[in-house]
């Protein structure tokens, strides 16, 4: 399992395919996952928590967030097995380890200068 | 990272925010147009109204996912190649596959590489390129196949006309050709002469194609002209032979038969070069007489080796003369087996009711092969009594005003010229320029034609006309006529014409001398008037059509005459 919250390569890539769009770029990436984890805290359906899943795993690991994507994998193969037992555990973990990303975002948003 | 190629617009259908908002800067930034989409339907909405190049899809979307997006595209695109890159973070094996499925051409992983959608990007372009040269390229040929095919009908209508603007539909004449037979190559022509003989032509050029049937053209040109002026088969044939051999390329060529049917002579003159056996069917015995080829194709040889040798056969009312082409008797079957000669001739034994030969001939080939070949011409001509047919009377375009009416013309035709020339249609053209003739130009035609004949054949070559008592003797003579002909070294016939004004109308006087040894006139003119038998000088034939014949000199010389009354 990955100890990288937020791959330093991947947003130096980032920074300068986005130029001046940035920052925008780490807002919206913020604002979606906070939306997708009230989804995820809220779902009752196995489809609708792996099609969630599944979306946050690919725009984390766009991001370089490589923990946050593995975990969101994981919830997804989770939510597509018979037993939903320890879904709860894991969002709850995804929370935590995105409350960490959301910190090193905003670092990052505010040390930018174009 | 500007692309080489030209700015493509793109379609991202991405629900994502940050991942639409990433790769929409990282597509701009290639040099390409971008427009946005963040579920299925939507994608399917713009990909309507702009018509993007390519499409870069999420699978796993709201409302409408990837997949059925993709699908709804690339029915709209319809010929057009819209390359469908899905992007995925899918792993498993069986969702790729479904994207394949719903249409997609490549995918790409979460996290993007930029490099690597640069290179798809571009690489799909190419196929849509490639895509769109194909279809174009498919629509040209369409494009050209249609012309082409316009082109034939437009042909096949102008060369229907020629063919047609004959006497096929005379009511002694069955034919059948398959109806894109002259693109094959066939060829069929029949006409009256001045004489009310009928001229037949079954041709086949070498070759398929409009290549094939471009030589139709001038053969159907001299072929009408020619028997139009009351030439006969040996010059229709040399000017045939001369002209295709100018006009067409070496290996292109016609085989063909030509016929000429006399009506009132009864008798069939042919020439075949290099046509399959026509046959010479007798009505009463049931025996067919094969008409092989004894020539080579026209157009093969130079004017100067040409053979317009014809041989004539005697006929009866009821007898018909068959001519097919090769199209029949080279039909194969599944093992390449030729239809042949021998299943025709079976199919002739086999047949007891005449009319329906062509019929019995078909089912054969259908019964040896399954279907009939698209080329092939079978032609049957009957020889009726001449009252049966009816010639259209020839057409003239001037005005009659200049009608000479007082004139008289002598000719004198030696050996030199009377081994190669005939001088009738010259003489005929002659004495229509006054137009009282007009009327009764056929029995003039043949009387002249006959009266030529006679002081030629009976007179300067000396052949004795009993011989054509039977068909044996008729074979003989003619190859009798032909070898005193070539050695022929003096002699002449002399033809004069006397034209003078007669009351309100005219009369014509035609004096035909040779250099023979004369008739027993008072014998001939004794036996009966019997326009059936073979031989007889043609004498009977002159008396029934003239108003007046009278022979002199030992029957040397002959005096024909013909009046008319005044025109309207």
């Amino acid at each position: 399992m990955s100890e990288i919250h937020l791959d330093r390569d991947v947003l130096s890539t980032l920074k300068e395919v986005m130029e001046e769009g940035y920052p925008e770029l780490l807002d919206t990436f913020l604002n979606d996952s906070e939306a997708r984890l009230r989804v995820l805290h809220e779902a009752r359906d196995a489809e609708k928590l792996s099609a969630t899943a599944h979306s946050f795993k690919g725009s984390s690991s766009n991001m370089g967030a490589l923990r946050l994507a593995e975990l969101c994998g994981e919830l997804e193969q989770r939510a597509k097995q018979p037993s939903l037992g320890g879904i709860e555990k894991l969002v709850n973990e995804i929370e935590s380890e995105f409350a960490h990303v959301r910190t090193l975002c905003r670092e990052e948003r505010e040390g930018f200068h174009c | 990272m500007q692309s080489s190629s030209e700015p493509l617009t793109v379609l991202i259908a991405e629900d994502s925010a940050a991942d639409r908002l990433l790769l929409s800067t990282i597509v701009r930034r290639q040099g390409h147009h971008v427009l946005t989409a963040a579920d299925g339907a939507e994608a399917v909405e713009v990909y309507l109204q702009q018509r993007p190049h390519l499409v870069l899809m999420d699978a796993m979307m709201p409302v409408m996912d990837g997949f059925e997006a993709a699908q709804k595209i690339k029915q709209l695109a319809g010929d057009q190649l819209v390359p469908i890159i899905f992007l995925t973070s899918l792993t498993e094996s069986e969702a790729l596959a479904r994207c394949l499925e719903a249409g997609g051409d490549d995918f790409l992983a979460k996290p993007y590489n930029q490099v690597i959608l640069a290179a798809k990007i571009k690489a799909m372009d190419r196929l849509r390129r490639l895509q769109a040269t194909v279809v174009e390229q498919r629509d040209q040929i369409a494009r050209h196949h249609d012309y082409l095919l316009n082109e034939q009908r437009v042909a096949k209508a102008v060369f229907d006309k020629i063919a047609h603007s004959g006497c096929l539909s005379a009511p002694n004449i069955r034919y059948m050709q398959s109806p894109y037979a002259l693109f094959n190559g066939d060829l069929l022509l029949a006409a009256f002469n001045p004489a009310g003989d009928m001229h037949v032509l079954l041709g086949d050029f070498t070759g398929h194609g409009l290549p094939a049937a471009v030589g139709a053209m001038p053969l159907a040109e001299v072929f009408y002209g020619m028997t139009a002026k009351g030439y006969g088969l040996a010059q229709i044939l040399r000017e045939m032979n001369a002209k295709l051999k100018r006009i067409l390329p070496v290996d292109m060529f016609c085989c063909a038969t030509l016929l000429c049917l006399s009506f009132q002579r009864c008798t069939v003159e042919v020439w075949n070069g290099g046509m399959p056996d026509g046959y010479l069917h007798d009505s009463l015995s049931g025996v067919r007489t094969p008409l092989p080829a004894r020539h080579l194709p026209l157009g093969v040889l130079t004017p100067q080796l040409f053979d317009d040798r014809t041989e004539v056969h005697p006929m009866l009312l009821g007898d018909r003369v068959f001519l097919l082409s090769d199209g029949v008797i080279d039909t194969t079957d599944d093992s390449e087996q030729l239809f042949g000669v021998e299943r025709l001739q079976q199919v002739f034994a086999a047949n007891r009711e005449p009319d329906l030969l062509f019929e019995d001939i078909q089912q054969a080939l259908r019964d040896f092969r399954g279907e009939a070949r698209d080329d092939f011409s079978m032609v049957e001509v009957r020889l009726v009594a001449p009252t049966q047919l009816n010639p259209p009377p020839p057409v003239y375009s001037d005005s009659g005003q200049s009608s000479p009416l007082d004139w008289s013309v002598s000719f004198e035709f030696r050996a030199q010229t009377l081994k190669r020339f005939n001088p009738m249609p010259y003489l005929l053209q002659l004495l229509l320029e006054v137009h009282g003739l007009r009327a009764q130009s056929g029995a003039l035609y043949s009387v002249m034609s006959e009266l030529y004949s006679n002081a030629l054949d009976h007179g300067v070559l000396g052949l004795d006309s009993s011989l054509k008592r039977d068909a044996s003797g008729f074979s003989r003579y003619y190859r009798e006529r032909n070898l005193r002909l070539d050695e022929l070294s003096d002699g002449y016939v002399r033809v004069h014409l006397h034209v003078t004004p007669n009351n309100e109308g005219g009369r014509l006087l035609i004096e035909v001398e040779d250099s023979g040894e004369g008739f027993d006139v008072a014998r001939v003119l004794a036996q009966p008037q019997d326009s059936d038998r073979l031989s007889g000088r043609g004498v009977s034939l002159v008396r029934q059509l003239s108003q007046q014949a009278s022979w002199s000199d030992d029957g040397r010389s002959v005096r024909v005459e013909f009046f008319w009354e005044a025109l309207a």
